[in-house]
């Protein structure tokens, strides 16, 4: 469904995406997990259009979309959330997740139906009415989430909709995510929440320094050497393997 | 709109269409006509700068070209009135087309895309000094010939029905804005242009038709503006205190409400009136001008520091509404 080959973007001399391939197929939720400052985001941004990638392909349904504007890229059925929330901060709930609904219809009334729906889906129901800067963390992540599902996306691009939560609104989201998957739409994630990625992902893709170091399912990954340094440092896996077998 | 902002519509607008019955004084009269006129400049500016974040603080640019084309029309060209009216408004389309476009191309935003509109307007001034075609620094005198068929009217209160129609005209487009898909893209925009470009809006491509239909209001104002008073030069038609005007009045009523502009304007000009009798009260107090201007300012760091919504904020706190009225 989503196809990135060889995606590269450098911010002056830094690769911030090097030479990235992944594919994400239907069904599917797909999980891009590494360490602060990999390029996860970088790598989202480039392939929903608000960053130009210097070089690769991004191929999604069978065709280019790579150096489309972010708006055609949504009207091709691509929808990402924010890692750091942006609300229409004075608009109410429900305004927010009607101006993605209006992006499959003009008609208001379908348009705030649709939004109702949609927001009693991510378990805003009661706080539609509710203006959007008043909403907790929790409430701003379930609203982005919300807003990108209004657009009837195909594929989901969720960046960190976790991060901050309790393990409670945790377990919420989850659910919520699960359900959206069920109704037909794939996602491709990024979390830094492992509760998450383990109990969601089939797929995981581990990024470091801008290049992907592994991919497998969540078990292979977490038994990965080369994921265990990326995270804690050269020589780690050996050491934490010495530990296991002195214990 | 709420159903409170229904129930005072009709009496509203009954209330305004009866006011030149009540008060017959030719200065009520006219008081009335800047109240409304104002008003009516004052949600052009409403529509770009309130309802979709686009701050423009050179707005006169469209009323000056509005005003000049229908005029070098008529005299030029001997064009009748009525008929040069609508070009006024293709004229401001135009400008509020071209200038999104260039400045929206570019990138520019907030601050910046404010001081490109300062700058075209005060480009429109100059050009309106030393070209022939507007007669220069000298202005443009429009005929007196008072008949309803050349758009001159003898009785004022002519002008006053047809600064209400604009007004209410340019609420019911405002309005339209808080219930359509247009007005939510063009409120998303002002919001979080980024998070508006992740749900599939085309925020260039709105962005310049809100410019443009604002544009094309403000320049049909000119045309009343030239006809009324049957005299144009460049510093009233792209002179600074009309932009800051516009914005004032939007801005102290509530910027980006239907209703803002008009309580604005009607505040703003009453405080004008009472001040001007004020300042001639004062002893050693020659010149009222300064007086009244030093008031505005006043008022404008007044709502700025305690109403940053404006008046209408007031009822809205109260009446725990959404943004949209």
């Amino acid at each position: 469904m989503l196809e990135v080959k060889g995606l590269s973007k450098a911010f002056g001399g830094l690769a911030a995406v090097d030479q990235v391939s992944l594919d994400v197929g239907a069904q599917e939720i797909v999980a891009l997990i590494g360490p602060n400052g990999a390029g996860k985001t970088t790598l989202f941004a480039c392939i929903a259009g608000f960053t130009r990638p210097d070089g690769g392909r991004v191929r999604f349904l069978g065709r280019d979309v790579m150096g489309l504007p972010p708006h055609r890229i949504c009207a091709r059925g691509i929808a990402r959330t924010f890692q750091i929330t942006q609300p229409f901060a004075r608009l109410s709930v429900l305004e927010n997740i009607m101006v993605g609904a209006y992006h499959t219809t003009r008609l208001r009334r379908e348009a705030t139906a649709q939004a109702v729906d949609v927001g009693r889906r991510v378990g805003l129901g009661r706080q539609l009415d509710m203006r959007a800067d008043a909403l907790t963390l929790a409430g701003r992540k379930r609203l982005e989430l919300a807003r990108a599902l209004a657009t009837r996306p195909k594929l989901l691009l969720l960046d960190e909709v976790m991060a901050g939560l309790n393990p409670i609104e945790v377990e919420e989201i989850v659910g919520i995510v699960r359900a959206i998957k069920d109704a037909g739409v794939v996602i491709l994630l990024i979390e830094h929440v492992m509760q998450a990625v383990v109990s969601l992902a089939e797929r995981v893709y581990v990024l470091s320094n801008g290049r992907i170091i592994a991919s497998g399912s969540p078990t292979e990954i977490a038994g990965d050497p080369s994921v265990i340094e990326a995270y804690l440092g050269p020589g780690a896996a050996a050491r934490l393997k010495q530990g296991r077998a002195h214990a | 709109m709420t159903r409170q902002g229904l129930i005072f519509t009709g009496p509203g607008v009954i209330a305004l269409a009866a006011y030149p019955w009540v008060f017959r004084s030719n200065y009520a009269i006219n008081v009335g006509f800047l109240i409304l006129f104002a008003a009516y400049l004052g949600q052009t500016w409403n529509i770009a700068g309130g309802f979709a974040g686009q701050t423009s603080f050179g707005h006169v640019v469209f009323f000056g070209v509005g005003a000049y084309v229908s005029t070098i029309l008529q005299t030029t060209y001997g064009v009748n009135a009525w008929i040069a009216w609508p070009f006024s408004a293709l004229a401001g389309a135009f400008t509020g087309w071209l200038i999104g476009v260039l400045s929206y191309r570019a990138g520019l935003k907030g601050s910046y895309f404010a001081l490109i509109t300062l700058a075209v307007a005060e480009v429109g001034r100059i050009v309106a000094n030393s070209v022939p075609i507007t007669k220069g620094g000298l202005g443009i005198l429009v005929r007196a010939d008072p008949r309803a068929a050349n758009f001159q009217f003898r009785d004022t209160v002519w002008f006053y029905y047809i600064a209400l129609a604009l007004c209410l005209l340019a609420m019911v487009i405002a309005w339209q804005l808080t219930r359509t898909r247009f007005g939510a893209r063009l409120a998303a925009i002002r919001e979080n242009e980024d998070a508006a470009q992740a749900l599939g809006i085309n925020s260039f491509r709105e962005k310049v038709k809100c410019l443009t239909l604002s544009g094309a209001l403000c320049g049909a104002g000119g045309t009343v503006y030239v006809q009324k008073y049957l005299y144009i030069d460049p510093s009233i038609a792209f002179g600074v205190d009309k932009s800051v005007e516009m914005l004032l009045v939007a801005m102290i009523g509530g910027a980006g409400t239907v209703l803002g502009p008009l309580i604005g304007s009607g505040v703003l000009h009453v405080i004008g009136e009472l001040t001007r009798d004020l300042g001639n009260m004062l002893p050693g107090v020659s010149n009222a001008q300064p007086l009244s201007i030093i008031v505005y300012g006043a008022v404008l760091i007044a709502i700025v520091a305690w109403l940053p919504d404006g008046l209408m904020g007031l009822f809205r706190r109260r009446s725990k509404d959404g943004h949209h009225a």
